[in-house]
């Protein structure tokens, strides 16, 4: 019987998956792409718990706006940060985070 | 949903998922987090979660991961072969997924919430029509829920102009604002001295 701990265990796993890989890798454009994967683990998570928590016999439909509106920051989070790395490309031509150090001092 | 289906999904989801981390061509990445999100709407859809579950496959597999592939085709970036491996952040990364992975684990089994089941706490459409018939709710909603189908998309769209009606333009104002500020980032690069 799958219950909503299963469905919790994925979105961590999802989660740390994204979060490994924005520690780890080098390439900017894969680091946004973990970030994507990490704001879609705290998605599901969302959307178990709003139908688990039954109101009227109904799923939570107010955790789903809250998805519904993460989804959208999502998509316009990704239109500015691709176009900064466009930016960051023709300035350094490279995609390698290692490759911006400006702030390092 | 039958186990078997829901372990498919989560391998499928995982899977690409450890594929986008650990694959070295960009492009193989981008299509790994493709699929990824294709098995995530599809355990959204087993959460009777119909339209987040479309808008998930809408929005990140069709939208926003043809613009990453756009933007690592535009810039041409090529698989990173023969560069020494960054040995320590490897080693934290997985120790810190593997950790937390491990209190999320720990933490839900100790929660007594976690253990409902979709057979366990049922949707109950007659009653919600009889409770929410009284209310001066849409009649169309009330409709489909005394024929037996959850009305998903009505009872969002309900919840989001009656009580997210305000959230809702300041969404429209900032999807607005990062149009413009997109092109203002895209431009100015070009211009350069002028």
């Amino acid at each position: 019987m799958i219950t909503l701990g299963h469905y919790l265990v994925v979105s961590g796993m999802l989660f740390a998956l994204g979060l490994a890989g924005v520690i780890a890798r080098r390439n900017i454009l894969i680091v946004y792409m973990c970030l994507e994967m990490m704001l879609s683990a705290a998605n599901l998570a969302l959307v178990g718990f709003s139908r688990f928590h039954l109101v009227n016999g109904l799923p939570d439909y107010t955790a789903q706006s809250l998805v519904f509106f993460t989804i959208t920051v999502a998509a316009a989070e990704v239109a500015v940060g691709l176009a900064i790395i466009v930016a960051l490309f023709r300035t350094k031509q490279s995609v390698d985070v290692e490759s911006v150090t400006k702030l390092q001092g | 949903m039958p186990p078997l289906l829901f372990y498919l999904l989560a391998l499928i989801t995982l899977g690409f998922g450890l594929m986008v981390v650990t694959g070295r061509n960009p492009v193989t990445c981008a299509l790994s987090l493709a699929a990824s999100f294709v098995g995530l709407a599809t355990l959204f859809l087993s959460l009777d979660a119909y339209f987040i579950g479309i808008i998930q496959i809408l929005v990140y597999a069709g939208a926003v991961m043809v613009l990453f592939l756009f933007i690592i085709m535009l810039l041409d970036i090529k698989a990173e072969e023969g560069k020494q491996m960054n040995l320590p952040a490897i080693i934290s990364g997985v120790l810190l997924a593997v950790l937390l992975t491990l209190q999320i684990i720990a933490v839900v089994s100790s929660t007594a919430m976690a253990k409902q089941s979709t057979q366990s706490a049922p949707l109950e459409l007659a009653a919600a029509a009889e409770k929410i018939g009284n209310a001066a709710l849409l009649p169309t909603i009330t409709n489909d829920l005394k024929t037996g189908t959850l009305p998903d998309i009505k009872l969002i769209g309900f919840t989001l102009f009656d009580q997210y009606g305000f959230h809702l333009q300041v969404i429209g104002l900032l999807l607005l604002v990062g149009t413009v500020g997109v092109v203002v980032l895209s431009k100015r690069e070009k211009g350069g001295a002028a």
